[in-house]
């Protein structure tokens, strides 16, 4: 078994108005100087070993990623 | 003509859906999320709501229900489908129409009646419409704000596949003001606003939306 992490963030393109609301809302907690906030999504799947990379990118672009709005990245731990 | 109504768990809209095809004249079928079987139908509508809780994104489950497996069989073969709010965006999860709909860019749910124009009669879904035509319908989305690539876009707009365009302001920021678009062939047809919720003054703003679904009952394959 491994443990792979797949995260996934709107692309740069792509407004992220949740992102937005977010670095606003650091103002209210008295934090300035961040300029901007990007929310994503974070994955962890525990898989077996015979599930190669292919495998693991299709997971991500074809199910936890849309690829229209969105961009991933797999990585093994 | 006998019109599918698919109902995935979360769904909200099938009854209205299936009652807007009885009001247009045709008989409306209940197909089941979880079956292989679209029963014959001439033509299929995705109805609103919020299947499987909106979990992943809006309707990215429910694309990979197995109904959907025949559903994008039939539209290959040129059968209509209509998406309705959270259908259109199921319809764009599962390819059938390019693009995607992203959260509103007020943050806000948007709940109100909104005019739209119909910037195409060349679909399944709006042959009876007049080109240009202005309707009133219900509106009520959290993610209704079209998103694509600008190459998509402008492919939209140069094959005249933005079907219905928001009128009196953008609700969600969606690109082009765009409310609805459709495949290529025309066919499948996928929308924000609610046309199955104004087809009688009683219940709903006008009865606006009833031209959808009189429109497909010209428009069912052979």
């Amino acid at each position: 078994m491994a443990r792979v992490v797949v995260d996934v963030m709107p692309k740069p393109e792509i407004l992220d108005v949740q992102g937005q609301a977010v670095t606003r809302a650091l103002g209210r907690i008295g934090v300035a100087g961040v300029t901007e906030v990007r929310q994503g999504k974070h994955f962890e799947l525990d898989v077996d070993d015979a599930i190669d990379d292919a495998t693991l990118h299709r997971i991500a672009g074809e199910l936890l990623a849309n690829p229209v709005i969105e961009d991933w990245v797999v990585t093994r731990k | 003509m006998r019109i599918g109504v698919i109902t995935f768990p979360g769904t909200l809209d099938d009854v209205d859906a299936a009652r807007a095809v009885r009001y247009a004249g045709a008989e409306p079928v209940s197909l089941w999320h979880a079956d292989h079987d679209l029963a014959g139908v001439d033509a299929v509508v995705v109805p609103g709501g919020f299947s499987y809780g909106d979990y992943l994104r809006a309707g990215a489950i429910a694309s990979l229900a197995p109904i959907m497996t025949e559903v994008k069989d039939a539209a290959r073969r040129g059968m209509p489908v209509l998406g309705i709010c959270n259908g259109f965006q199921i319809l764009c999860e599962a390819g059938l129409l390019p693009g995607a709909l992203a959260r509103n860019s007020g943050l806000h749910f948007v709940c109100r009646d909104q005019r739209l124009r119909i910037e195409s009669t060349a679909t399944a879904w709006t042959g009876a419409a007049t080109a240009g035509q202005e309707i009133l319908v219900p509106l009520k989305s959290g993610e209704g704000r079209f998103v694509a690539d600008a190459d998509t876009v402008a492919r939209l707009e140069g094959e005249g596949r933005v079907v219905f365009r928001y009128l009196g302001g953008n609700p969600n920021g969606a690109l082009a003001d765009i409310a609805g678009i459709s495949s290529a062939d025309g066919r499948v047809v996928g929308l924000m606003p609610h046309p199955e919720h104004a087809i009688d003054p009683l219940t709903g703003p006008s009865d606006d939306g009833l031209v959808l679904f009189t429109s497909v009952l010209g428009a069912a394959v052979g």
